[in-house]
């Protein structure tokens, strides 16, 4: 068994790359996609302390997450969408109104 | 006790390359089709964490439903092409900067603290399997459990109001 703290460290890297994604692209689906990558790093540390203390919570945590996740994708990619209908580019530095 | 290893350090390799492949396409297709990589990677280290309801369910919902829907906005806004570079010359080089910051932070911390980890429990025989996630989220998540179900349904009233066509208003 590989220690814990491998996985927690592999989480970590893949929370900060996440973040990487939301602070150098400008596409707002790319933007999306890191954030879905960030839920996943947490996700995976949540997945390794459950292990690690024999416990059944941090797997309904996850459980949970991914639920929260599903909407927020649902509606999250309907308001894409909808700016791109109004501005015609999914850019974010364009969008600078909150009046479509 | 290496095979461990090997399996982890290979999974780990893959997970942290596919998310950079993903950061750095220039086809938001790809980065899309980098993230399934990514998630299903991430489905056998669950499965390795004896975890193998979550792993199961991180494929079906996120490489199967969740990317399915971005794949599908992707294709139908026809946004595959790169966003225009970013303006400001200096902010890549911060941004790559800050984070290789937190991930040495990050790493330090873990790694001159892994003694203060509580030992490793040994395997319960069947930790995680369908069974017992469902007798937890049926009675101690009971109240969590019904409450995303109606996060669901607000979610799927929300998406249809924001897509519905011009004519309906």
């Amino acid at each position: 068994m590989v220690p814990i703290y491998y996985y927690i460290a592999l989480s970590a890297v893949l929370f900060a790359l996440g973040a990487l994604g939301v602070l150098i692209r400008r596409n707002a689906i790319i933007i999306f996609m890191a954030i879905e990558l960030m839920l996943n790093a947490a996700n995976l540390a949540l997945v390794a302390f459950a292990r690690l203390h024999g416990e059944l919570s941090g797997q309904v945590f996850v459980f949970f997450v991914m639920a929260v996740a599903a909407a927020e994708v649902a509606v999250g990619l309907a308001l894409i969408v909808k700016i791109f209908e109004t501005k015609q580019s999914i850019d974010i530095d364009q969008l600078n109104l909150m009046k479509g | 006790m290496s095979v461990d290893y090997v399996l982890f350090g290979g999974l780990a390799l893959v997970t942290i390359l596919s998310a950079l492949g993903m950061l750095f396409s220039r086809n938001a297709v790809y980065s899309a089709l980098y993230l399934i990589f990514n998630f299903s990677t991430i489905a056998v280290l669950y499965l390795m964490l004896s975890a193998p309801f979550i792993a199961l369910a991180q494929i079906t919902v996120y490489a199967g439903a969740i990317m399915v829907l971005f794949l599908f906005v992707i294709m139908l806004l026809g946004a595959e092409q790169r966003g225009q570079a970013v303006r400001t010359w200096w902010m890549q080089p911060l941004a790559l900067g800050l984070a290789g910051i937190l991930i040495f932070e990050a790493i330090y911390l873990i790694f001159t603290h892994r003694t203060s980890f509580p030992p490793l429990r040994q395997a319960v025989g069947d930790l995680g399997n369908p069974l017992q996630i469902g007798e937890q989220l049926f009675s101690n998540y009971l109240l969590a459990f019904e409450a995303v179900a109606l996060l669901l349904l607000v979610a799927v009233i929300g998406a249809i109001f924001l897509s519905r066509g011009r004519k309906l208003r």
